[in-house]
Order: C-alpha cells, then structure tokens, then sequence
C-alpha cells in the first residue's frame, strides 16, 4: 500500500515510492489473475471462502469465473498502466502519495466488487468504490466545482448504493442465502418469488445509478473534475462498469422477464442515443469522452436486457474494446492538455508534427472506437448489430439506435483523436511537446491491443469472452463467435452504412453541433435540476427545524408531554387495562391531613403571584411528603427528604434575593388550555397508577433483598443494604452525578467576576 | 390508601406541568420541584403500602419481620430524591446565571440559542 501521509518536499523520494509500488502491486495483481486465464479458459470456475460473520450469513467468499476474470484483468492491467502514467502526470503534485493511495484503494474495492461471491460482501465493496471515487473526484479539493461534483457522485451512487442493499437483503431473504453461486441455481424460483419485481427495481436503481443510466447520468460528465487518469480509470473503464457488472452478474437470477426486457432496453437505448448526441455537441475533449462513454454504459445495457447469444456475446466484447479504446483516448486526452494547456477542441490542430508517437496512437485507439476493421473495435460493432437483430424486444429499434449511436461514435471519434492532430494550427497555451515514455506507454499499449485482437480474436474469444458469456447466462447461451470476416451479411451491410452516416455527419459537425446546442438549451437539465431538489431538501429541513427546534420552551414543554399523554393514555385506552375506581377506603385522620397539606401546598405554589407564598408552599408539599414517608415505614427516605426540602428552600430563599419578582398571572392571561392540557395528564398519571396499584405485584425481588441482605451482606437495615451492596455501583454513579451537577453549579456561579461579593449558595 | 396517594400524585404532576408551561424561569422551577416529588411517590405508592414496620432485619433474626415494608422503592426513591435535588441545585444556578447575563426569567425572550427568523 501507499503511504498514506503527503511529504512536505514536492520532489520527495517516499513519494516516487508511493507511486512505484503502487504501480508494482497493480502489475502483481494483473500478473496474478494472468495465472487463471488457463483454468477459466478450459471452463473451471476458482472459489475461495472464509466464514467472516456467519451468524448473518455473510462469508468472505470470492469466486472467479470468465466474467469476473474479465472485470480483474482490466482494473488491474488497465490500473498499472494509469498508476505508471500518473506517476509522471501528477509528478511534484503536493498530495502526490494521497492521489496513490485512494487510487490503490479504489482498485483493491473493485477487483472486490468483481470477485465477491456474497452479495452482502459485494455491497461492502461496491460502497467502497463510491467512497474513493468521492475521494478521487473531488481530489482538488480546493476548487468548489470539484466539491460539488464529488458530491453529486457520492450521493447519486450511494442513494443507489442503498437500493441495492434493501434489494440483496430481499432477495436473500426470498433466496434463504447470500451465495451469488448458490442464489444463481434458483433463478427460476427467484423470477416466480411474490419478492421478485421489489428486488429487480432495488436492484436495477443501484446499477442504473452506478453505470449513469438515464435519468441518473448527470453525474457522470461532472466527474471529470477528477484528474484525466482518474476519469480513464474510473469513470470510464473500470467503476463506472460496476452497474454493468451487476446486471450481467445478476443476469441469470433476475433476466429472461418482460419487466427486465423492456427496462434495460428502454434506458440502455435512450441512454445511448441521448448520450451519442450530446458527446458531438461538446468541445472539450474529456466532455466528450464523458458522454461517449455514457453511450458505451447505455449499449451495456441495451445487450444485457437480452436473452440470446449473439447480444450477451456483443456486450462482453464491447466491454473489453470500449475499456480498451476509451482508456486509451482519455491519456491522450490528459497528454494534450498536458502539453498544450488546453482541452478544448476549437483552440487545438496540427499537434501530429510536435508529437508523433501520441498522434498514432490517437489514431489506432480511434479507429478501433469508429469500428474499423481490422480492429476489435469492428468486431465489436459487427457483434452489435448481430446482437441487435437477434433480441427479442424490437430488433429494428433497437439496431437503428445502435447505428445512429456508432455513426455519432465516429463522429466523435474524429473530433477526438484526428481533429487535435490534423486540420491546422493554432497558437495554443503552451507550445506542444511530445509526452515522455511512461505517460505514452499506457495509450500506446492499449491501442496496440485493440488492433492485435482484432487481428487474432482468439486471444481473447476462448478466455475471456466465452467463459464470460457462460457465466452471464449460466451456460444456457452459446456464445458467438469473433470473426473480422463472416461474409457479406446485414451487419457487414450495416457497418458499411454507419461509416458512410458517420463520415457525412463529421464533415456537417458545425452546423450540427449549433443545433443541438440550441435544442440543449431548450430541454430540461438534469444537473439543474438536482441543484433544485437538493434546494428543496434544506428548505424541508429548515420548514421542520422550524417546526420541532422553536427556541419556544413552552413549546418543547407540551411536546414532551403530549407525547406521554398520548403514548401512556393511548396505551390505557388500547389495552384496556383500566378496571374502574376501586372504593374509597377508610383512612385514619392523619392520612387526610397529610394529604390535604399536601393538596393546600400544592394550590398555593400554582396560584399565588408572591415568591414567598410559593417557597412556603413548596416547603408544605415537601414535609407532607416526608410525613408519607415515615407513616408507611420509611424513615431513612423522610429523613433525606426532609434534609432535601430544607436545602432546596433556602436555595431558593437565597437565589431569590437575586431574581425578580413574579409577574401577577405569568404576563400572559389566557392559560386555560394549559390548565386543560395539565389536568389531562395528571389525570392519566393518575389512572395509571391506580390501575398499577390494584393489580398484582411481583416481590422476588423484595424477597431476595430480603433474604440476602443480613446473610449474604451482613446488614440489618434492608434498604442500606440495597443502596450500599447489592447496587451499589448505582449510588456511585449517583454520587458522580450529585457531584458534577455541584461542579457545573459552582463554575457556572464563580463565572460572575462582575459579582462583588463571593458567592454563598453553592448547590453542594 | 394507595387510591388516594394515586390521585395526590396526579394533582401534583397537573400543578407541576401547568407551572412548567409558565413563561417564568422561576415558576418552571417551582413545577420542577413538584413533579419530582410526584415521581418519588409515585415510585414509592406503586412498590404497596404497609403501615408502621420498615425494612429492618432485629438483632437475633435473619429475616425482615413479617409484613415490613416493601424495602426495593424505599432505594430506589432515596437514589431520586438525591438526584431531583442535584437537578434542581443546577436548574436553579443556570436560572441565575441566565437572569445576571440576559436580565429576564421569560423564556420567549431567551433566544441566544435559537434565534427568531422574523428576519
């Protein structure tokens, strides 16, 4: 791992080191899942498990097959080529070991998302790849358009994140486990489960938020405030897929309904062409890239919605070329704002002479984007429009977004990677220069790989693509094969007429980009819009904070005790508990003057406007509570209390001499709610207790204090005992509050320095 | 008599809640005074009522004497009344103190904390 602590030297060798083992472990990674190419290629599938909280059910179980091999070939062979090109883009950058460490982070979370076989330790996962691309995007931190859209990709993805997580929870509860592989043997079951339309949605809302589906995309072009090797790697390659992942992963549980049908393909298609056209309308090259590879997610999509080979097998070879190309082209992109200062379009051209080698590998990169053979890129395309005219939603919708969709790929394939170096020159921030050899080396070996398995698709075909395929339809589908020839066929008729479309609508691109701005202008935006619903939610915030923090103590006073009146009365009423007035019994004559002393007391704080009245009132109360005490067999609790009320009078007494008088009926007149509220709830603390008193009483534990107390604890006074042995970690908590209660007092009264005279009311 | 002492208790928490709703920091105080007293017999009523005997085991028996009185709410209450009084010595400084910093027992007017938005 990298250290984690920036250095204060820009140039430091610990942060060299950051970067180099950074880039060592990602290679080790990519080295380390090469090993399995040979057993997934021959149809094995790798299971690991380690119990981790097995009263939940949840285990650290990873399983590898052609689909997660996949997914871990490209984080960590994609990761190390962007870890050694960061090294150099982001060399002398004062956070330099933070950017490695998040990076690394990110990559160790998502080869977890790609290899977990428990849905629960997937979600653990799948939230840590939110967490550091949070941290990634918004990694100059300084600037308040990065805070934002790290933000907006936070809580975009983890509203998602928590959909998800409701949905695994129901669907282990329908499937009786968390095992992807055991869950994966039920999908009948599961598609017939009362459960299963809840767990689709759950489930479709965090891989549509994740993969930036309409109508969660917006967050996905606003991430390019992260730095060009975190968008290469991220949010275009590797997180961003995670959605991807999901449904291709769930595919066998969930798929193979309308509902899945129609949703995917509805999103995936809308997303896709929405996104093509959009990408054309940008001028600053990771814009572009954004939206392009929003329409890559979108035909992701479209093909998983799918049930047919064909489709499944385009959307695994699309996957690998797109992460392939689309890597590829966002360095570039990072070089050339690099080298010239600028990632605008309009102010770039005739960079190929100042750097030849990043020229050529625009172009192959390119060229396998706009699907021209013999790259995968046109292998990938071939496969679409097989997978297209195969589905069995509305194959002619759906291929002619696909082909509207890649004629608007090449459009902007062009204005990627050929306008900058070709067409002119302009004069641009700073004079063009080629990249050095560990910026270069991550496009150029991508592009390369896109023309080489083109050239030889077998390569990839047997362990990759198949077994990924398997694994997608669990072995129900036979995978397609890859092929740059297959004859003259309709997809080959159709590849023809997307780059005759593309090459027409490159030459138009002005006047076409002018109109789509325009009718931009005119649609509803979504990124204004979530400024508006994060405006709503602090203006229900505030309405509520209004309502329950009023700064009105009356206010919280009667919340307070509504709550009791209705908790404890509702509860009363709702069990039926009360059993009547028992009859009145025949007391003694001291019992009745206790008790009206104490009623007289009462009446006389609550209704007098003189401060002594109501301390002698008090006082009343007090005593006649103690005389309670000593009548029924207290004496030790009518000696405290007596020793309290004395204290708690002069207190007042004293504290009096300083406050002011009261005001004749409290400076407000009409309380005649108050008294009605008051009378309530007296009357329901009464009832209460008069119900508590007439049942039955459970004295075991009486009885055992009483049995215990002289010979288990050697007291003879119960109720010592009990305040002393049995309980007495009790009393010494109480002691604690008595004392901290003294202490607040006493600060808060030697706080007067104002105060002439030393204070002599201290509480303790 | 537990009838009785169960009506007394709920007069007392009426006249405590009702002096609580008061707009004087002092009258709040008075209510505070008499709802502690109300939980404490409370507490105390509902653990029964025996006349006379307390919890006392006599030299030369192992037991409490047949019929003493329930000695579990007897702790209990002690702990409370101890506790209500640290309450109240507290209430009653910051009471001071507010009054000495902000020169008035209105509560609608102690607004430090939690401002009027009038504005």
């Amino acid at each position: 791992m990298a250290p984690s602590q920036d250095n204060a030297s820009p140039q430091g060798a610990s942060q060299a080191f950051a970067g180099w083992i950074s880039v060592a472990l990602a290679s080790a990674l990519f080295a380390l899942f090469w090993q399995a190419l040979g057993p997934i290629g021959a149809g094995e599938v790798l299971r690991f498990e380690r119990p981790w909280v097995p009263s939940l059910g949840i285990s650290l179980s990873f399983l590898i097959d052609g689909l997660s091999l996949t997914f871990a070939l490209l984080i960590t062979g994609i990761g190390a080529l962007v870890m050694l090109y960061s090294t150099k883009y982001l060399a002398g950058h004062p956070h330099f070991a933070r950017f490695f460490l998040f990076l690394t982070l990110f990559m160790m979370s998502m080869l977890g998302v790609v290899t977990s076989d428990n849905l629960l330790t997937l979600f653990v996962f799948w939230e840590l790849t939110s967490i550091t691309s949070y941290l990634l995007i918004g990694f100059s931190h300084s600037g308040a358009d990065s805070r934002r859209s790290a933000l907006q990709a936070l809580l975009v993805t983890g509203a998602g994140g928590l959909a998800l997580l409701a949905g695994i929870i129901l669907l282990g509860w329908a499937a009786g486990t968390y095992e992807l592989s055991e869950i994966r043997a039920q999908g009948d079951a599961i598609r017939e489960h009362a459960l299963y339309l809840p767990i689709l949605i759950l489930f479709l809302l965090g891989a549509f938020t994740k993969s930036a589906q309409m109508p969660f995309h917006f967050w996905l072009p606003n991430a390019m405030a992260a730095p060009t090797p975190v968008s290469a790697y991220l949010h275009s390659a590797t997180m961003v897929k995670a959605g991807i992942y999901l449904m291709a992963r769930m595919h066998p549980t969930l798929a193979e309904t309308d509902v899945w049908l129609w949703t995917l393909t509805i999103a995936g298609a809308s997303t896709a062409v929405f996104a093509s056209f959009m990408a054309v309308r940008q001028t600053d090259l990771k814009q572009i890239l954004a939206y392009t590879t929003l329409m890559a997610l979108g035909t992701l999509t479209l093909f998983l919605a799918a049930d047919v080979g064909y489709a499944i097998t385009a959307a695994m070879t699309f996957l690998i070329v797109h992460s392939l190309y689309k890597a590829a082209l966002f360095l570039i992109a990072g070089i050339i704002d690099h080298s010239t200062g600028t990632r605008e379009i309009d102010r770039l051209g005739g960079l190929a002479r100042a750097m030849p080698i990043t020229t050529a590998a625009a172009a192959l990169a390119a060229l396998s984007m706009a699907g021209f053979p013999p790259f995968l890129g046109f292998i990938g395309k071939e496969l679409k429009y097989a997978g297209a005219l195969a589905v069995q939603s509305e194959p002619y919708l759906v291929a002619a977004a696909v082909l509207l969709a890649n004629a608007l790929m090449l459009v902007a394939a062009g204005l990627v990677a050929f306008r900058p170096f070709w067409r002119g020159t302009h004069s641009t921030p700073k004079t063009p220069h080629e990249a050095p050899w560990r910026m270069l080396a991550g496009p150029v070996i991508l592009a390369l790989l896109g023309a080489l398995f083109g050239l030889n698709s077998d390569l990839i075909a047997v362990p990759l693509v198949e077994p990924g395929v398997k694994a997608i339809s669990a072995g129900e589908l036979k995978p397609a094969e890859l092929k740059l020839w297959a004859g003259v066929n309709i997809p080959l008729i159709l590849s023809g007429v997307t780059i005759a479309l593309g090459v027409v609508l490159l030459f138009l691109h002005n006047p076409m980009r002018k109109i789509l701005a325009g009718i931009e202008a005119r649609m509803p935006w979504f990124d204004r819009g979530w400024d508006n619903l994060l405006d709503s939610f602090k203006t229900v915030a505030s309405w509520q904070t209004r309502i329950l923090q009023s700064g009105e103590m009356r206010r919280y006073v009667y919340t307070v005790f509504a709550t009791l009146l209705i908790a404890v009365g509702g509860t009363l009423i709702y069990k039926g508990a009360w059993a009547g007035l028992p009859a009145i019994p025949d007391l003694e004559v001291k019992h009745w003057v206790v008790t009206l002393l104490i009623v007289a007391g009462t009446a006389l704080v609550t209704v007098t406007n003189s401060r002594i009245t109501a301390i002698a009132g008090l006082g009343a109360v007090g005593i006649g509570v103690a005389l309670i005490f000593i009548i029924y067999g207290a004496p030790d609790v009518a000696i405290t209390q007596l020793l309290v009320e004395t204290l708690v009078v002069v207190l007042f007494a004293v504290a009096a001499l300083r406050l002011p008088t009261l005001k004749p009926g409290d400076g407000f007149p009409n309380r005649k709610l108050d008294a009605v509220f008051a009378t309530a709830i007296g009357a329901v603390v009464a009832a209460i207790l008069i119900t508590v008193t007439t049942g039955p009483i459970d004295l075991r534990l009486t009885a055992f204090f009483e049995q215990a107390s002289w010979l288990e604890a050697y007291g003879r006074n119960v109720v010592n005992v009990i305040l002393v042995d049995f309980r007495a970690l009790d009393t010494f908590g109480e002691i604690a509050v008595v004392a901290v209660a003294g202490i607040a007092a006493w600060s808060l009264l030697k706080g007067q320095t104002s105060d002439p005279e030393p204070d002599g009311e201290d509480a303790k | 008599m537990e009838l009785v002492l169960s009506i007394l208790v709920g007069v007392l928490v009426a006249a405590a809640i009702y002096l609580m709703l008061a707009r004087d920091l002092m009258r709040f105080l008075f209510g505070l005074i008499l709802i502690s007293n109300a939980a404490n017999l409370a507490i105390f009523t509902s653990g029964r009522l025996t006349t006379g005997a307390p919890p006392l085991i006599t030299p030369g028996s192992d037991f409490p004497a047949e019929g003493a009185a329930n000695a579990l709410p007897q702790a209990l209450v002690l702990t409370a009344i101890v506790i209500g009084f640290g309450l109240f010595a507290f209430a009653l400084t910051l009471t001071l103190k507010a009054y000495k910093r902000l020169g008035t027992l209105d509560t609608s007017e102690m607004r430090v904390a939690e401002p009027r938005d009038d504005a």
